[in-house]
């Protein structure tokens, strides 16, 4: 265990070098952020302007909503993207041999060997906007803190499947595309799930568990969430984790690396 | 205990059969036909601890496939394989620890960072201390002569020396077991020469057991005492480089000069014209006829001058990998 924290820190550290190498590019990824954010403040703006409200969602509380999807946007940028798209690479062009011929988990070496800091500034924006608005509905401290729970779930969740559509790649080696739809999916979580018709929030919820993403948590900092719903975001999240790594093993029967 | 032991070795893939044109592609796509490819057949040898041994064959011969295979990245179809004491493909830690691959064309630093940030994430990777990864490091630093490269950003370095940190990458853990795929790949002549320095060294230093493929045969001949030569799957040779030229080819060549141009047709009649420049022309003649041709040829042509060689290694095992034979 602790082998894999020195590991770690060994990763961040040195991808942090290579990436801060391009000091032109943090201003860009901070205009980039900050654009998206107007963007969709814009578009949450629409549907309040006139006085319409999501059943139950004002609008400070639909900001908390949008605050976590845009946490969300950060982290996969800062932590998912970077990896989890570089799978593809190695599969491609065999390198993923030095990755399985190396004594140490190699979905833990996939998944974190590097990280990027670009999307920092989507990360700190998301908590802004959370506590902003928390602070204007007068969320208690205790909130922001039961709600870091949830929150880690439906990182643990985002992961999971975003590392099996990645690991398809096994079979179909031209598969960069699919995470592109896995990201247009989540574009759903925008928004409280009383936006969508009744069919759609099933599919949100239990087939692209968006809701465990965005709602569920947002409703946990409101003080609304319910124990029911939390212990199903740390089932759901648990199952995905193992999910992806039994699916991983099996992946990896089928790996025959790119003949050279 | 051998260092590598393998057992009837054998990998066979499904590859998909696909006619050419569009009828071909619409067939493919609604019922494919698969074709059974036998990479490797049933190969069988033995390496003692120390040896260097080079593994020869030409492009799809199942060179790559049976290196895969005693590092453990793929299953083998049929047969026994043990390497360092390890069944390779349960990629335990003990086994990865053991061994190291290098692939000429594949590599592992990162590119926009200097070399020794890879080297560190190694390092913590294998669990090696500090104290022991500094004295390991300035040791193959030194033997590679690499003093100074190792801050300088990877893409910075020369194709001869990104090899040379990239030999250094899978050698920090001082593996027992090396498997090298075409590490001379690209190099020019002199970075192929201090490569080749290093491996006999660090051969000779750590008394590590080498498996290296090239197509460069001054590899072979410089740095292998035997060598395997692999050809459509199967083994067709075992033994020592020297053997390997007896075997193959019981051949001699014979250089003539003569005194007026003769045509191709004419001089093809006394053995395999292999060279023809101007009025020099060059044979290869078996070695039981030998003495019969040559009187033939003195006989029979106006000579200058005539002198029998050994053919070049080169050309024998090029001639080898090519067709599985010599003639």
């Amino acid at each position: 265990m602790e082998r894999y924290w020195h590991v770690l820190k060994l990763f961040w550290a040195t991808a942090l070098a290579a990436e801060l190498e391009y000091r032109v590019n943090f201003l860009i990824a901070t205009l980039s952020s900050v654009g998206g954010l107007a963007g969709s403040l814009f578009g949450l703006f629409l549907f309040y302007r006139t006085g319409y409200t999501f059943q139950n969602w004002n609008w400070e509380q639909a900001l908390i909503v949008l605050g976590m999807f845009t946490l969300l946007q950060g982290f996969s940028a800062t932590f998912l993207a970077p990896n989890l798209n570089r799978i593809v690479r190695h599969i491609q062009q065999g390198t993923l041999d030095f990755v399985l011929l190396k004594p140490i988990n190699s979905q833990f070496w996939l998944s974190t060997h590097t990280v990027s800091p670009w999307g920092m500034p989507d990360l700190l924006f998301g908590a802004v906007m959370i506590v902003y608005a928390g602070n204007r509905l007068g969320v208690e401290a205790q909130n922001y803190l039961l709600g870091l729970l949830p929150i880690g779930f439906g990182f643990v969740m985002l992961y999971s499947l975003w590392f099996m559509l990645g690991a398809m790649s096994i079979w179909f080696v031209k598969i960069y595309n699919v995470t592109e739809v896995l990201r247009g999916l989540l574009e759903a979580g925008r928004f409280p799930m009383v936006a969508y018709p009744m069919g759609y929030r099933i599919f949100f919820t239990f087939v692209v568990p968006v809701a465990f993403l965005t709602t569920i948590p947002a409703e946990v900092i409101l003080g609304r969430g319910s124990v029911g719903w939390l212990a199903g975001a740390a089932v759901l999240a648990g199952f995905l984790l193992w999910a992806s790594s039994a699916f991983w093993q099996f992946a990896l029967r089928f790996y025959t690396s790119a003949s050279s | 205990m051998s260092a590598i032991l393998a057992e009837n070795l054998s990998k066979f893939y499904p590859v998909a059969v696909k006619e050419p044109g569009l009828k071909g592609t619409l067939q493919h796509f609604f019922r494919r036909t698969y074709r059974n490819i036998k990479a490797v057949q049933a190969i069988s040898f033995q390496i003692e601890p120390g040896e260097i041994v080079g593994f020869l064959g030409a492009n799809g011969a199942g060179k790559t496939t049976t290196l895969k295979m005693l590092t453990g990245l793929i299953h083998p179809s049929e047969g026994k394989v043990n390497v360092a004491g390890h069944v390779p493909f349960q990629r335990k830690s003990a086994f990865l620890r053991k061994i190291t691959l290098v692939m000429g064309q594949k590599q592992q630093l990162i590119w926009d960072l200097p070399a020794l940030d890879s080297l560190r994430i190694n390092a913590a990777v294998y669990g090696i201390g500090d104290r022991d990864f500094q004295r390991q490091v300035d040791e193959l630093t030194e033997m590679l002569s690499l003093e100074g490269k190792l801050t300088q950003p990877v893409r910075k370095l020369s194709l001869g020396e990104r090899m040379k940190a990239e030999l250094l990458a899978a050698l920090v853990h001082q593996p027992q077991v090396l498997f090298l795929d075409e590490p001379t790949l690209g190099l020019d002549v002199n970075a192929q020469v201090s490569v080749r320095d290093f491996l006999r060294e660090y051969n000779q230093r750590y008394q590590a057991t080498v498996l290296l493929t090239s197509h460069y045969m001054a590899d072979i001949t410089a740095l292998c005492q035997r060598v395997l030569v692999i050809h459509q799957g199967q083994l067709i040779y075992d033994g020592s480089l020297d053997g390997l030229v007896d075997r193959f080819a019981p051949c001699r060549e014979v250089e003539v000069e003569l005194a007026v141009p003769y045509s191709h047709d004419r001089l093809s009649l006394y053995g395999d014209l292999e060279a023809i420049d101007g009025r020099v022309a060059k044979f290869l003649v078996p070695q039981e006829s030998l003495t019969r041709t040559v009187a033939k040829i003195l006989s029979d042509l106006e000579v200058v001058d005539l002198a029998v060689t050994e053919p070049p290694i080169e050309e024998v095992i090029g001639r080898v990998l090519q067709s599985g034979s010599v003639v």
